[in-house]
């Protein structure tokens, strides 16, 4: 299996290491790098746990080599935080609404509402629901993930 | 609200293990990466099954990178077969198989690489010499005398059969004016976390102890462990403080982490294993309950039942595990919340060529109140009375409890009648009539749904001696330590892992209050097994009563010792003093105060300040029975089995397109009484997201097996999860009844919403199909099975 080097922007810092050409995104960021927030659910695209944004868009990590990646900029949970170590007000709202249990597809669904709210700052519930459509999550009926992302809505519009 | 007088409990308080999960800091078991980790894939059998003649491992081990392939042969002799829930000496069940494969999907072989990826490539190189065999899938079939045997040592498919019948059941039905009967079937699914099992095992032969870190929820997982591999459970460490991706009853990976630890004791190296999805949901053993329901009920003209009849045929798949034992739990609520007063109960649990069924969330009770609402809903109509009254007319009235149920619950406590009418009200029901039927008018199918049903909570074992008389156990205890540090520090150690319900939260919640202290000051973690006291883990919807209880009660000991001290140094009476947040002050006299910090200090350094022979320093454990418990079953079968009954009722309103098939929930409330609320979202989230996989047991999920035998449904392509898209706003309405068996009146909630939203979907979804003359009475209710019947209907010149 030939092996290649992968050079990524992750969360802003340059970040490097050898990959066969068959390993996938997520196994590189897990593995190859230790950012293991990012989770692994079914790789075959369906639960979206994997999901990570890729220049600016959100992508299956699963679903995407680690070569195809080579000299992306990939945002993962682990970059939502400010610089001073603060929650992002999305990450806050989740909090505030409990809009979790297990948190095992949390990282894969603020990734997803990350990316709607970089484009629509004032989100109706249904495009709440359209948005996280592609995330799975088996606890918590998703009503206090829609709620969690309405009031980082409304908080980043008043900051 | 019964809360008003707590000072944190029933609060909107955020729940503290979220920070570390929306920060990508959780710690699963996939995280864990330790220096020299080898990696496994399975190799699984295609066959349903099939004798295993040989085994060729050679290519496989030419492979570079690749380190052992463990066969079944070799596991067997050097391990023990695995716990069973059932007396059944003959049917052995081993991690991988040994001899005969008994489905397709089952794990033969385990190749163990240096990395995953070598380990699946290798996987492909083992060369299994199978002879296929006869096979059963039906469980109806496989009842047969002519059947073929799953486990011909067994001599028989059946792994339980027993029928319990509780009071004049013959005569109830004999007197009846009306009785009916009629089948209804749950089929096999599953809480499917998004997380499959994941565990690694690292043999230290310097301390001769196995590290074990495992996505696991499961009672006794230690000692489960240490019989399998013949270690005593004092050389088995396992690691609570792994987070669990999503459990819901089903994270019991015993095979894996048997596998695995003998692997890392043969080869002295650690070894993980993580299922993938396919491993997972074929031969995971992740199955839930899929059963037959043979109803019938005797009631009168007025729509007042007074018999039940439950013959329950599951179709266990291929080992019994703990499986069986989930047409045990339905015993403690056998006739629902309704004034019943007789009841048959037949039980059989049928072994088939199919992967073994495993403790899904509700243990059973889900589809049983599915069965039982079916029924409540063909008395409606069979008398001409709307469904909720008829349930009012059957529903145990707030003054009668506690209330005896014929199989010998007896019911806490509890006001059906007034949780019945907020959801009514909060639907506002007559305007959801009219709503409906205007959809009607309009062309659209269009179904209101009802279900009232009950949680029994409190995670008692009373149906393990029940199922097997060799099983004598009669507590399921749980444990509470608090140790209060030299500063003053409250940290409270938990003797379990967490799968999402906030045990964290909530331990520091329960300590808060009774210390008057701010939960966020408290830490609570979780034990490794060898510190860890004893706990019988997250089951049967037991942590709030059972771990609550536990922490409850060592705070109180801890306030009892803080006040022992404050009496010696004031020389006054326990009854004279004040405790106040910590502090102690004499009664009247809020000057002769002494701190948290002073009391603290006495009983960590200043040994001449304490009481003559109190145990210095300051901490305490509490360990608790489970309320009620403690008795075996009477010959008859009747035992008190869970302790509280949470009660919720269901109203969801759904519109079918004619077309396809198409449901489209377009309203759903709940009404909800769990007793005393510890943390509000928490009960909410659970109570929401158990709707949304009832949503999905009622119209999406199912595990789908061919007449060859063949899984189906080993991906989420074909097993289908409700989306955000499929799962609706759900407004829930509170109610709170407090048990009369726990200190703050708190009952269970972490399987509320699953036990109800089935029955009320599958109400729903025929209430719309009723003005066409159709019925389902199956579930999934999924769409190709909805449009086959509205095209049927058509074909054959029905109106719409």
């Amino acid at each position: 299996m030939s092996e290649h080097r992968v050079t990524l922007t992750v969360n802003g810092n340059e970040m490097s290491g050898t990959a066969e050409a068959r390993l996938t995104l997520v196994d590189f960021l897990r593995d190859v790098l230790g950012l293991t927030g990012t989770h692994i659910g079914c790789e075959h695209g369906v639960c979206g746990a994997c999901s990570v944004i890729m220049d600016g868009k959100p992508v299956r990590a699963c679903l995407t080599f680690a070569v195809i990646a080579d000299g992306a900029a990939i945002t993962t949970v682990e970059g939502l935080e400010g610089a001073d170590g603060e929650m992002s007000p999305l990450q806050d709202a989740f909090c505030e609404t409990h809009a979790l249990q297990c948190g095992y597809c949390t990282p894969g669904m603020l990734i997803a509402a990350h990316a709607l709210l970089a484009e629509n700052p004032d989100p109706s519930s249904a495009q709440i629901r359209d948005a996280i459509g592609g995330n799975l999550c088996r606890c918590t009926g998703y009503v206090q993930i829609v709620e969690a992302i309405a009031l980082a809505a409304e908080k980043l519009r008043g900051a | 609200m019964a809360g008003t007088d707590f000072r944190f409990v029933g609060r909107k308080r955020r729940v503290r293990e979220d920070r570390r999960f929306v920060t990508g800091r959780g710690r699963f078991a996939a995280d864990l990466s330790l220096p020299g980790t080898l990696h496994i894939a399975m190799v699984s059998s295609p066959y349903a099954c099939a004798e295993i003649k040989g085994i060729d491992v050679r290519a496989a081990l030419a492979l570079p990178g690749v380190r052992a392939v463990l066969t079944g042969d070799e596991l067997s002799g050097h391990i023990n077969p695995l716990l069973s829930g059932l007396d059944l000496p003959a049917v052995k069940r081993l991690p991988l198989a040994h001899g005969r494969a008994r489905y397709a999907g089952e794990w033969v072989c385990a190749v163990v690489a240096e990395t995953r990826a070598v380990a699946e490539d290798a996987a492909e190189l083992v060369a299994v010499d199978y002879a296929p065999l006869d096979y059963v899938i039906d469980p109806e079939k496989a009842l047969r005398p002519d059947a073929p045997l799953v486990h011909p040592e067994h001599g028989s498919n059946v792994f339980f059969n027993r029928k319990w019948v509780w009071g004049d059941v013959e005569g109830d039905f004999a007197k009846a004016a009306n009785t009916l009967a009629f089948r209804v079937r749950w089929s096999r699914c599953s809480t499917v976390p998004i997380e499959t099992f994941a565990v690694t095992a690292s043999w230290d032969p310097g301390r001769e102890v196995l590290d074990v870190w495992a996505s696991i929820q499961m009672p006794k997982f230690p000692e489960q462990i240490a019989r399998a591999l013949r270690l005593p459970v004092n050389g088995i460490n396992v690691h609570f403080d792994v987070d669990v991706g999503g459990s819901y009853g089903l994270k019991r990976g015993i095979r894996q982490t048997v596998i695995v630890a003998y692997l890392s004791r043969t080869l002295r190296t650690p070894v993980r294993f993580i299922e993938d999805r396919l491993e997972n949901m074929s031969g995971g053993e992740i199955h839930g309950p899929d059963r037959i329901f043979d109803m019938a009920v005797a009631f009168d003209d007025d729509g007042v039942m007074s018999s039940l009849r439950i013959k329950a045929t599951d179709d266990c798949g291929c080992y019994p595990g703990r499986a069986p034992l989930q047409l045990g739990k339905p015993v403690s609520a056998i006739v629902g919340p309704y004034r019943i007063g007789s009841a048959e109960y037949e039980a059989t649990s049928v072994s088939t060529n199919k992967t073994s069924q495993e403790a899904v969330r509700g243990f059973g009770q889900a589809p049983t109140n599915f069965a039982i609402e079916a029924t409540v809903d063909k008395v409606a109509r069979a008398v001409g009375l709307s469904r909720a009254e008829v349930r009012r007319r059957n529903l145990i009235r707030a003054d009668e409890f506690p209330w005896r149920i014929p199989s010998g619950s007896e019911y806490d406590s509890g006001d059906y009648h007034a949780v019945l009418d907020k959801v009514m009200a909060s639907a506002g029901w007559e305007s959801m009539v009219s709503r409906r039927d205007a959809l009607r008018a309009e062309g659209r199918l269009a179904g209101i749904g009802l279900s009232t049903c009950l949680e029994p909570s409190g995670g008692n074992s009373s149906f393990e001696p029940l199922f097997n008389l060799k099983n004598d156990t009669t507590t399921w205890m749980e444990s509470c330590l608090i140790k209060i540090d030299m500063l003053g520090g409250v940290t409270a150690m938990i003797g379990t892992s967490s799968s999402g319900q906030g045990h964290e939260t909530l331990v520091a919640t329960v300590i808060g209050e009774e210390l008057q202290r701010d939960p966020d000051t408290i830490r609570a973690i979780h034990s490794d097994s060898l510190s860890a006291l004893p706990s019988n883990s997250p089951v049967g919807s037991r942590m709030a009563i059972m771990l609550g209880g536990a922490a409850g009660g060592a705070a109180r000991r801890i306030k009892q010792r803080v006040l022992e001290i404050a009496a010696h140094n004031f020389q006054l009476p326990i009854d004279r003093l004040i405790y106040d947040g910590g502090d102690v002050h004499v009664d009247g006299d809020a000057g002769r105060v002494l701190t948290w910090a002073q009391l603290v200090d006495i009983a960590h350094r200043k040994y001449h300040d304490m009481p003559l022979g109190a145990e210095p320093g300051l901490q305490a454990s509490f360990t608790w029975e489970v309320p009620t418990g403690g008795a075996l079953p009477a010959a008859d079968g009747t035992v008190q089995m869970y302790p509280c009954y949470a009660f919720e009722a269901h109203v969801p309103l759904i519109a079918i397109d004619p077309e396809t098939g198409q449901v489209e929930i377009l309203a759903y409330h709940i009404g909800h009484d769990c007793g005393t609320v510890i943390n509000p979202d928490i009960v909410r989230g659970m109570t929401l997201g158990g709707i949304a996989h009832g949503i999905g047991a009622a119209l999406y999920e199912k595990f789908d097996y061919d007449e060859n035998g063949q899984h189906l449904s080993g991906s989420f392509m074909d097993y289908l999860l409700p989306t955000s898209n499929e799962i609706p706003d759900v407004t829930m309405v509170k109610h709170y009844t407090p048990s009369p068996l726990t200190p703050l009146g708190q009952k269970g909630a972490g399987e509320s919403g699953y036990l109800g939203a089935p029955a009320a979907i599958a109400g729903a979804v025929n209430d719309a199909l009723r003005p066409l003359g159709l019925e389902i009475t199956t579930l999934p209710m999924r769409v190709r099975d909805i449009e086959a019947l509205l095209a049927s209907h058509r074909a054959s010149g029905g109106k719409f």
